[in-house]
């Protein structure tokens, strides 16, 4: 079975291929091609994730096997953190895919938005698979390059600056990423993250080793948008077509900036405070700050994507109150739990940021706006897009039965009885100014007086995008299971053991 | 030492440039600059002193070889970093005939 995880990557990469070739020809073949493949893989992952017999494998591309005892291939490594991604990210994509059917009709040239997206999910897919830093660098310009093109996939004015400031924001990153990475090889000579993970661990932690942290945490933060990086984040995550912003906020800045800051920092470099306590001031100002950003915006998707700056940042204090108590040697239960809901609010928030940048953009299908003055009234005209996005308004600010509020329950428990006072009732504050600023959501697009009766396009938005947005706020729902023991043991368990066992990652490659 | 300390210095000068130009021509050229500072970092990080090209053939008597992986590595990131710098230069030109400027602070319709 372990001989199917290489393709997680060439089904994308060979469809990205395939499509704009026969596209031309075939009516509606990028439409089941893309759709099927994103299918197929997101299945696949949760094959991984339920019926395997073994905890992790691990790929060796081409086959080359290790010589005395030093890797020399790049692997694919398929364990607990792996897999959970996998199925994050093909899950958002299938969705997201299904809705772009009817939504992506206005556009011209949707061969191209097909092969771009599944360029892009390739792209992520290896990124979170890969072994091998330089290989990283490359599955990383793979989705981000196709993420540029796809922000500008508009082209009027606001497409384009949004691309254009992205592009020149994400240049500076991917060069310090590679900058890091020149860094990391000088002194190792090797670029295998496991094997660079052994020898680190026989080396004292100096300047040096801190000083590529610190290019690292830069450029990964400013692909993952943390406060003082995100200055592209809402224009770019607004300007893009809805099922692109959807992909963008709810995978991309989590695959490529959030997942790799954890892989690198829990498996490869040795845990340190003080990198710890960066990472969890990181984590603190974007958690805050992003919520008063977003409190004064009235164009619904500029306001949604403030809110996933504030909302990463809880992903990254949960995640850095688990580094800072493991680099102590704290209580290891408060690091797993802390771990815990930093990964739970991650897919919590990849599915309901999902389903709220769909609903806004059903929400423009219908009337042509964004500008939260001028609409309301909707609620009785769009029943389906009423409802789940008040499903998934509740699980942003952590309202009882949805998933966000475990997920901030477990963070804001594990804060507490870390002794992070502080931190628990800023967390609990954000989640309050969190719910304001979607009451005002629901309040002004969907209750109050129609502006425009006379109007007859207002009606329900066609089925695929229906479809979609009905599955993604039953998700919300059924994450909160995810909670309960049973499922948590086969689900949440292994991505949190994966971090805690520091060491795994790399006895998984070096048997 | 020093040719590390140069090249750093060429990765800041691309970085002044792309934070204080006001041309989007000139803000692509700094971005070119911060990438082959890189690139040159990557080579000189796997040269040897008195190395020689790391072709193994008969008639090479040595043993002492440059590192072949940063050269391969620096040949992939160039055909990355041209891909990118397509990328923007293709979006140059739209913005060029939507606002008939290359000025940057006449195209700010957006607020970060």
């Amino acid at each position: 079975m372990y001989a199917m995880i290489p393709l997680f990557v060439i089904l994308p990469l060979a469809a990205a291929f395939l499509i704009p070739v026969i596209g031309r020809f075939v009516n509606g073949f990028q439409k089941v091609t893309s759709t099927t493949v994103f299918l197929f893989l997101s299945l696949l992952s949760l094959y991984f994730m339920f019926a395997r017999d073994q905890v992790s494998y691990s790929y060796m591309i081409g086959g080359w096997e290790p010589v005395r005892g030093i890797p020399i291939a790049i692997y694919f490594t398929l364990d607990g953190l792996t897999v959970f991604m996998l199925a994050i990210i093909n899950l958002i994509a299938f969705f997201a895919t299904f809705y772009a059917i009817s939504y992506i009709k206005r556009y011209t040239a949707e061969n191209n938005f097909y092969a771009l997206l599944c360029l892009m999910v390739g792209g992520m897919n290896g990124v979170v698979m890969t072994g091998d830093l330089f290989n990283l660098f490359v599955f990383l310009e793979i989705a981000v390059i196709a993420s540029y093109a796809l922000v500008a996939f508009g082209v009027e004015k606001n497409e384009l600056e949004a691309s254009f400031k992205y592009q020149v924001l994400g240049g500076i990153a991917s060069m310090l990423i590679l900058f890091g990475i020149g860094m990391i090889y000088w002194k190792t000579k090797t670029l295998n993250m496991a094997d660079v993970s052994y020898i680190l661990s026989n080396t004292r932690q100096d300047t040096y080793l801190l000083f590529t942290q610190v290019i690292f945490i830069a450029g990964f933060g400013l692909k993952a948008a943390l406060i003082p990086f995100h200055a592209w984040l809402p224009d770019a995550h607004s300007s893009a077509p809805s099922p692109i912003s959807a992909m963008l906020s709810g995978v991309l800045i989590k695959a490529v900036g959030i997942y790799v800051i954890i892989r690198l920092f829990f498996n490869m470099f040795s845990l340190s405070p003080q990198v710890s306590t960066l990472i969890i001031i990181l984590g603190t100002v974007s958690m805050v700050l992003g919520v008063f950003l977003a409190v004064g915006q009235w164009d619904i998707k500029r306001l949604l994507a403030y809110h996933s700056i504030s909302q990463m940042g809880y992903v990254i204090i949960g995640i850095g109150i688990g580094m800072l108590i493991l680099s102590n040697n704290g209580s290891r239960s408060i690091a797993a739990l802390s771990i815990a809901g930093g990964l739970f609010h991650l897919v919590n928030h990849a599915v309901f940021k999902g389903l709220l940048f769909l609903n806004a953009g059903a929400i423009e299908y219908v009337t042509g706006t964004r500008n939260l003055k001028e609409m309301g009234g909707l609620s009785n005209l769009m029943p389906v897009t009423y409802s789940t996005s008040l499903g998934a308004s509740m699980a942003i600010s952590g309202i009882p039965p949805f998933n966000g509020f475990f997920s901030k329950l477990i963070i804001i428990l594990a804060a507490i009885s870390g002794g992070f006072y502080l931190l628990a009732s800023l967390a609990i504050l954000v989640s309050i100014i969190t719910l304001a600023s979607f009451l005002k959501f629901q309040k002004f697009s969907f209750f109050g007086k129609l502006r425009d009766p006379g109007n007859n396009n207002i009606r329900e938005v066609p089925f695929f995008m229906c479809f979609s947005m009905v599955a993604l706020a039953l998700l919300c729902l059924g994450l909160s299971l995810l909670i309960f023991p049973g499922i948590r043991e086969a689900v949440l368990n292994p991505a949190v053991d994966a971090l805690m066992n520091t060491t795994a990652y790399s006895s998984l490659i070096l048997k | 030492m020093n040719v590390y300390l140069l090249c750093f210095i060429l990765f800041l000068v691309g970085l002044y440039g792309v934070l204080t130009r006001r041309n989007v021509i000139k803000i692509i050229i700094g971005l070119s600059f911060m990438e082959f500072s890189i690139f040159l970092f990557l080579i000189l990080i796997g040269y040897i002193e008195g190395g020689a090209a790391p072709i193994l053939s008969k008639t090479v008597v040595t043993t002492r070889f440059v590192d072949p992986l940063p050269q391969a590595m620096v040949l992939t990131a160039i055909v990355i970093a041209m891909a990118a710098n397509a990328m923007l230069l293709a979006i140059a030109v739209r913005l060029y005939k939507r606002y008939g400027t290359f000025d940057i602070r006449k195209i700010n319709e957006l607020k970060g």
